[in-house]
């Protein structure tokens, strides 16, 4: 299967950005003839490994080598030159040029300067018949399938004399026939000898296709495993990382009588919510007082279901009832009305307005509830602001300096500031707690066990299982893009079960799909 | 020493600095150039002087420049505010000259509310294409530029519509209490738009969202209503404004009334502080900006620049304006000479690069 020297080593690569360590001495090799798969969550370090191959950042220390020679590339032409071709996440063709044109633009064959567009076709052809992809090479990109588009991006990644093939979350936006399609593929380019390296999201995959596995964990490597002699169990151990428990001062919370809870109406119940492309249809019921834990690697949909329930999405179908009775999440502005709050995890893109000051992010969601007509007075506002300022420990305490000031896990007490001035009667907090520091983070957790208390409901996503179990009194789990199962937070429930959910999708029959 | 130097840097970090110095510098050189320049004398009971007209011929570029400066603020642009000036123009003048008495105030009245509710529903054809169907705010708004000068060209029949209507002139050459009333309406407009936007939410609502449309989606608000409001202010703004451009020369000419004023208007406002990428804007920073721009004109004129450069003086200008302005240039030579970079510059940094 695999030759014995590796056609590119990557050796002791640290990349730092300021203020954080992407990669800390990082090896990485790659075998002619074999599906190599880089695992690890968000964030682990994946993107800047292949970044630091192709050229895209400098490594601060490291070396790599191709066919036993040192190299640097200056950027991702230089490395397609030399034989490393990438194929990105996004298919960055150009949809409305053919499919030939796509595969040549910038290297046609000329004669004279002139372009010879017979050539051109003879050779798309000859290229795509390689791929057993029966295409008309003059037709439009766009009049094809995103999968089919990402093959011509592989057909014109090979056509340089590729030896190393990356392709980067190239499953993301495909359905299962188009990733059997694009997997025949791989084996095929595998067969011929080419490396591939592959990073994707979805386990399943690994499993199908990979020969050897590679762990990253915040920016560190964890190792190198053959695919056969690495469950999924722990597969999923590894890229999660058992963290040091140091949060032991929150009491174990969760651990309330969840049938005293779900006594009663529920607050918001929603059936076959779904989105095509995004998350399969699933049911929820969440009731006042209430910790519902959403588990699951990212990419798995935990994301996509809080916006469902938020209206950020509009789904495909289903009902919801909220206090039991029939209604409609379509908009945010619809689902604040109904007493819903989400924070996002995107904070810079979709949380705070960075120009605003603190203050007006604060008041923001409910200014807007109340229309521009009835502004807040501001002797309320600076109430409100300082009194959410004092309870979260907002640093600078200053409510008047842009927000953009401030550190991220200040701002996202600015976001859950900004929501608990609305008085929400549930809430959806996506990672409040990634990567802010460990202080701030017992804070927003102790905060979610008061709210709790109090009687609001909290939908809490995190990708720490530690985190979810400490608060949550139901536990739903998503993977690849399904709810696969609830589960009570009673005395039988661990890490290593969720695990296990998560690695293997059992326990779905307990799923109300 | 040290408490001079914190006043100082209180003072030139302030946001309207950079602006009213820009301005202050173009009034001393006039005035070196021609020491009258700055005096003002009472003659019949109404103040003359270049000041007194500067602040006159500014009055319809600091109306526009408002409405403009808020559609700015949503993150889109209002290209069709020249064109909505000649429309209202043309309305108002049209109505009047068909009148018996064309110096009846109530004449008058009745034309400007005409011309005006037309300019609203020409402002909501803006807001529903930007707010409703989502047509680029650029490419919307071209629609209106041009034809809207065809619509001008229509109502005034393609003629040069002249009336003979003392209470219409009065409101571009009239005075109030010494100065010209013009003046008064500007400011006039300058404080409701002020208080409009201030006193309600509306000014950090539009401000939200020409910051991070996303964000404020998720945080309820309803950025669509908010957009089209800009866009029928804007119209509001300009009609006022093409009222006045009308009545300096008590004659409607559908092509020539507001023609490239949104250029202006635009500049105006960049000048004054707000981005063209949306987010803060800055109402007071528009007024200075557009004194910026008429002084910059009557410069050209005062200094006898021959028309044939005029229009290059005015660039090489304008370009030295916006270089002053921008904090990376003045960092460029504050590091230059202290080799401390400014708290501008660390302040643009981005905060956390999470690279995923």
């Amino acid at each position: 299967m695999t030759d014995s020297r590796p056609v590119l080593t990557m050796t002791g690569i640290s990349k730092s950005f300021p203020g954080v360590r992407a990669l800390h001495d990082v090896n990485f090799r790659l075998f002619p003839g074999e599906v190599h798969a880089l695992m690890g969550e968000n964030g682990a370090g994946k993107s800047t490994l292949i970044k630091v191959l192709t050229g895209v950042y400098d490594t601060d220390e490291g070396t790599i080598t191709l066919d036993g020679e040192p190299v640097s590339f200056s950027g991702p032409m230089q490395a397609t030159a030399a034989g490393v071709s990438t194929v990105f996440q996004e298919v960055n063709l150009c949809t409305n040029l053919s499919v030939a044109e796509n595969i040549f633009i910038g290297r046609e064959p000329r004669l004279l300067g002139a372009v010879r567009w017979g050539e051109v076709r003879r050779r798309a052809r000859a290229l795509l018949a390689r791929l057993d992809l029966d295409l008309d090479v003059s037709a439009p990109l766009g009049s094809y399938s995103l999968a089919i588009q990402q093959m011509v991006a592989i057909a014109r990644a090979i056509d340089i004399q590729a030896r190393v093939l990356i392709l980067d979350e190239p499953t993301s936006s495909l359905d299962a026939g188009e990733v059997a399609q694009l997997f025949r593929i791989m084996r095929q380019l595998r067969d011929e000898g080419i490396a591939i390296l592959f990073v994707t999201h979805f386990l399943d995959q690994v499993y199908e296709i990979a020969d050897r596995i590679t762990v990253l964990r915040n920016g560190g490597l964890v190792g190198e495993y053959l695919t056969t002699e690495l469950p999924q169990l722990s597969l999923v151990e590894k890229m999660i990382g058992k963290e040091l428990d140091v949060l032991e001062g929150i009491e174990e919370h969760s651990r309330r009588d969840l049938a005293a809870l779900e006594e009663g109406t529920p607050l918001v119940a929603v059936s076959n919510f779904g989105r095509a492309g995004a998350v399969e249809p699933f049911s929820l019921t969440i009731h006042a007082g209430e910790v519902v834990g959403l588990a699951g690697l990212l990419g798995s949909g935990r994301t996509e279901v809080a916006r469902l329930l938020f209206g950020a999405d509009r789904t495909d179908g289903g009902q919801v009832a909220v206090d039991g009775t029939a209604s409609s999440l379509r908009t945010p502005a619809q689902a604040i009305d109904h007493g819903v709050g989400f924070c996002s995890e995107n904070r810079r893109a979709e949380g705070i307005v960075a120009d605003l000051s603190v203050r007006e992010n604060m008041i923001l969601a409910m200014q807007a509830a109340r229309g521009w007509l009835r502004p807040v007075p501001r002797r309320r506002q600076d109430e409100l602001v300082d009194k959410y300022i004092k309870a979260l420990n907002i640093r600078p305490a200053d409510p008047e300096v842009p927000v953009r000031n401030l550190s991220g896990g200040n701002q996202q007490k600015v976001l859950l500031a900004r929501w608990l001035i609305t008085e929400p009667r549930l809430l959806i907090l996506d990672e409040p707690t990634r990567g802010i520091d460990i202080g701030a983070k017992t804070e927003i957790q102790k905060l979610v066990t008061q709210l709790s208390d109090g009687g609001m409901a909290v939908l809490f996503i995190s990708a720490e299982l530690e985190e979810v179990l400490r608060l949550s009194h139901k536990v739903a789990v998503m993977r690849d893009r399904q709810m696969v199962a609830q589960l009570a937070n009673d005395d039988s429930l661990d890490a290593d079960r969720i695990m296990q959910t998560i690695a293997s999708g059992s326990h779905r029959e307990e799923a109300d799909r | 020493m040290n408490a001079t130097m914190g006043r100082y840097r209180a003072v030139t970090g302030h946001r309207l600095f950079w602006p009213a110095a820009v301005l202050v510098v173009m009034l001393a050189a006039n005035t070196i150039y021609r020491p009258g320049f700055l005096s003002i004398e009472l003659k019949d009971g109404h103040l003359y002087g270049s000041p007194i007209d500067i602040l006159r011929l500014s009055a319809p570029l600091i109306l526009v420049a408002l409405g403009m400066t808020l559609v700015i603020s949503t993150g889109g642009i209002d290209l069709s505010v020249g064109s909505v000036c000649a429309i209202s123009g043309a309305i108002a003048c049209m109505y009047i000259s068909k009148q018996p008495d064309q110096n009846s105030l109530a004449v008058v009245l009745a034309a400007l509310a005409m011309a005006f509710g037309v300019a609203l529903v020409l402002g909501a054809w803006n807001g529903v294409l930007v707010a409703v169907i989502g047509i680029q705010p650029i490419i919307a708004t071209l629609i209106l530029m041009v034809a809207g000068r065809g619509l001008a060209q229509l109502i005034t029949q393609g003629q040069i519509i002249t009336i003979n209507s003392e209470p219409f002139r009065a409101i571009g050459l009239g005075h109030l209490l010494t100065l010209p009333l013009a003046i008064f309406i500007a400011l006039a407009a300058a404080l409701v738009v002020a208080a409009f936007t201030r006193r309600t939410a509306l000014g950090m609502i539009v401000e939200s969202v020409g910051g991070n449309a996303e964000a404020s989606r998720l945080a309820g608000i309803r950025s669509g209503r908010v957009v089209f409001l800009a866009y029928v202010l804007s119209a509001a703004c300009a009609a006022i404004a093409g009222f006045m451009m009308t009545a300096n020369v008590s004659s409607a000419d559908g092509n020539a009334v507001g023609l490239w004023v949104e250029l202006d208007a635009i500049l105006a406002v960049v000048i004054g502080g707000t981005s063209l990428a949306g987010g803060r804007f800055f109402l007071s920073g528009t007024i200075i900006g557009a004194l910026i721009i008429q002084t910059l004109t009557t410069t050209v004129y005062a200094m006898d620049i021959s028309p044939q450069t005029s229009l290059l003086f005015k660039a090489v200008v304008v370009i030295a304006v916006c270089l002053i302005q921008a904090p990376a240039f003045r960092a460029r030579f504050t590091r230059r000479r202290r080799n401390v970079p400014t708290p501008n510059a660390i302040a643009d940094k981005p905060k956390e690069q999470v690279p995923a």
